[in-house]
């Protein structure tokens, strides 16, 4: 316990925690009638939870210093391909299909996730191509697929059982999306504050060389963790498919610079060997929460991504000189 | 004196068109401090990443026991009991000095939680603390990021990681180059004290007073050989520098 306490305030976590409350309470102030309904509440959670789950995915691979720039091409391209399985399963409609064709389709999702981060993963870890250049390669290439599966258009015939159940489902109030994506992340925390996979996680962001003096397999690992991150991407799509009853190939288009955003404005550091899943989860909602702010007190909303750049770019120069005031001793 | 712990023989290693060791030979042997210095580019430094698996020599052949061995990794180097104090250091400096001391042999809790490598931070820390205490490395927090500590506390660390896991051999490349005066000396202490456990200690330095202080023999590296071997009590400073430098070769060293 004391060590959570302990990164959580090394980190810029509770700085960024405090932007947030403080962005609450100033809507709150502004528009109290409607900031605080469940409604508002709930839909902030829902939109936010499928990119809540590729960034636990980016806050592992960022920590390791590296960056995956595929992950919302992954998520198209596993929603396609389990829309599709689970159509050709039901003779071309999919609507009707039970809850065994649905975890079929959940299968399909999180192998085509896991098949684009080994892929990911070898690329980096074994051949040595910059994490930037490979994902951005199969940022291009996961699309190219989905879009060549499905024809370019969306996949529909998405079963209404996953559609209920999943996408719009609640349990006592809380949206069934909205618990996956906390067990999700949940999981995703514990595993790298307090395991040898995570500490190793860190280890090799901090210092790979070091990582591997110490004996740690630090090829392997680095596959792992690109791997996990492709198959969260895929465990994403199909919770987008659940909650849209559609397979879309567009409109993902950034959805890795969102999760890059929120992992960064979390207080995980692009350099590696710092961050937390708990800064994460901060960082995810800062955008979502000015953007459903914006809204509700009637600024256009073409300020959102302008003051998230703002509150980005402040975020990154703080770990940036906090940095170099420590290399400096 | 018996028996080399370990031995090496005529190691090559070349990056690129750069030759680092030319047919490099060292001995070093148990319950000894073995001094191993040269001028800036000798190839002090490549010799021990050689022989602590982080590199593997073009040729040649290292014997521990009397037995040839192959260090492929430094996983198999630390299977054997050798343990490196690197010049680069080779910490990760995000971490705190508990988890860089355990770094890649951590402590899992017992029961369930450690099947799933739930780690023991607790137990590691209380033990580093130990660890740190027994061997004089004075830090203000063992809660804080190594990278936060001044360059000797770093190198201190560095050196207590090595110092509480080897069995058999401790190569410290330049352990007391960032060290202020008290420092030096805690290291040296522990230097001796290693040795007189039974271990070899292996020991770069630049610094000719520290060298004739502590270690029992010296040996010498030139342009990626061995051009010199000297028992310390025997020596001067003036010899050593001589060999150094090319001004004195002995033959056969
Ligand atoms: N990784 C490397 N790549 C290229 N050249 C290297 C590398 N490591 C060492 N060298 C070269 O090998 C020679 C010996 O270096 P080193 O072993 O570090 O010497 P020392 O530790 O005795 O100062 C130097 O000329 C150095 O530039
Ligand atoms: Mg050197």
């Amino acid at each position: 316990m004391t060590s959570l306490a302990r990164r959580l305030a090394s980190a810029n976590t509770l700085w960024i925690g405090l932007v947030l409350l403080g962005l609450i309470a100033v809507f709150g102030a502004l528009r109290p009638d409607a900031v605080l309904t469940v409604f508002t509440l709930q839909t902030t959670l829902v939109e936010t939870s499928v990119l809540l789950v590729l960034s636990v995915g980016m806050t592992y691979v960022i920590i390791t210093s590296g960056i995956d720039l595929s992950v919302g091409s992954v998520l198209v391209f596993s929603g396609v391909t389990s829309a599709m399985t689970m159509n050709a399963l039901n003779g071309g409609d999919a609507t009707g299909a039970g809850w065994g064709t649905v975890l079929v389709g959940l299968a399909v999702a999180l192998l085509s996730g896991a098949a684009w981060g080994l892929l990911n993963g070898l690329l980096v870890a074994r051949a040595g191509i910059p994490p930037l250049i490979v994902t951005l390669g199969s940022f291009g290439a996961a699309l190219g697929a989905g879009q060549l599966l499905s024809d370019g258009s969306n996949v529909s015939g998405v079963p209404d059982v996953l559609g209920e159940g999943l996408g719009t489902g609640t349990w006592f109030g809380v949206p069934n999306l909205v618990l996956l994506a906390a067990a999700v992340t949940a999981v995703g925390a514990l595993v790298l504050g307090t395991t040898r996979f995570g500490r190793h996680t860190y280890a090799i962001g901090s210092n790979e060389e070091a990582a591997r003096r110490a004996g740690i397999g630090v090829t392997g690992h680095l596959v792992r963790v690109y791997l996990l991150a492709g198959v969260l991407a895929g465990l994403a799509g199909f919770m987008a498919l659940a909650y849209f009853r559609v397979a879309s190939v567009t409109g993902h288009d950034t959805d890795n610079l969102n999760a890059i955003a929120g992992v960064v404005l979390g207080g995980t550091s692009l350099f590696g060997g710092v961050g937390s899943v708990v800064g994460t989860v901060l960082g995810v909602f800062i955008p979502a929460v000015l953007r459903k702010g914006f809204v509700i007190v009637g600024v256009n909303v073409y300020w959102q991504p302008i003051a998230v750049a703002l509150v980005l770019v402040a975020a990154v120069w703080f770990d940036q000189s906090r940095r170099k005031a420590r290399n400096q001793r | 004196m018996g028996e080399p712990l370990l031995e090496a023989r005529d190691l090559v290693k070349t990056y690129g068109s750069v030759e680092a060791l030319r047919g490099a030979s060292f001995t070093a042997y148990a319950g000894e401090v073995v001094a191993l210095i040269g001028d800036n580019g000798a190839g002090k430094s490549t010799l021990v990443k050689c022989l602590s698996g982080v590199e593997q020599p073009d040729s040649g052949s290292v014997l521990l026991d009397g037995e040839p061995v192959r260090l492929d990794s430094p996983t198999a180097a630390r299977a054997l009991g050798v343990e490196t104090v690197y010049q680069d250091l080779a910490v990760a400096p995000d971490l705190d000095p508990a988890a860089n001391l355990f770094l890649g042999r951590e402590l899992r809790k017992p029961g369930p939680l450690g099947w799933f490598g739930v780690l023991d931070d607790k137990e590691m820390r209380r033990r580093a603390a130990e660890s740190f205490r027994d061997l004089g490395v004075s830090l203000q927090s063992v809660d804080v990021p190594i990278g936060a500590l001044s360059g000797g506390q770093r190198q201190s660390v560095a050196v207590a990681r090595s110092v509480v896991w080897a069995s058999r051999l401790v190569f410290m490349d330049e352990p007391t180059a960032a060290l202020g005066v008290v420092q030096r000396e805690r290291v040296l202490d522990v230097v001796r004290r290693v040795r007189d456990q039974g271990m070899a200690v292996v020991l770069i330095s630049h610094n000719m007073p520290e060298v004739l202080a502590v270690s029992d023999r010296v040996e010498v590296l030139r342009l990626g050989r061995r051009v010199a071997r000297f028992t310390t009590a025997r020596t001067t400073v003036e010899e050593l520098v001589g060999a150094m430098t090319g001004a004195l070769s002995q033959e056969g060293a």
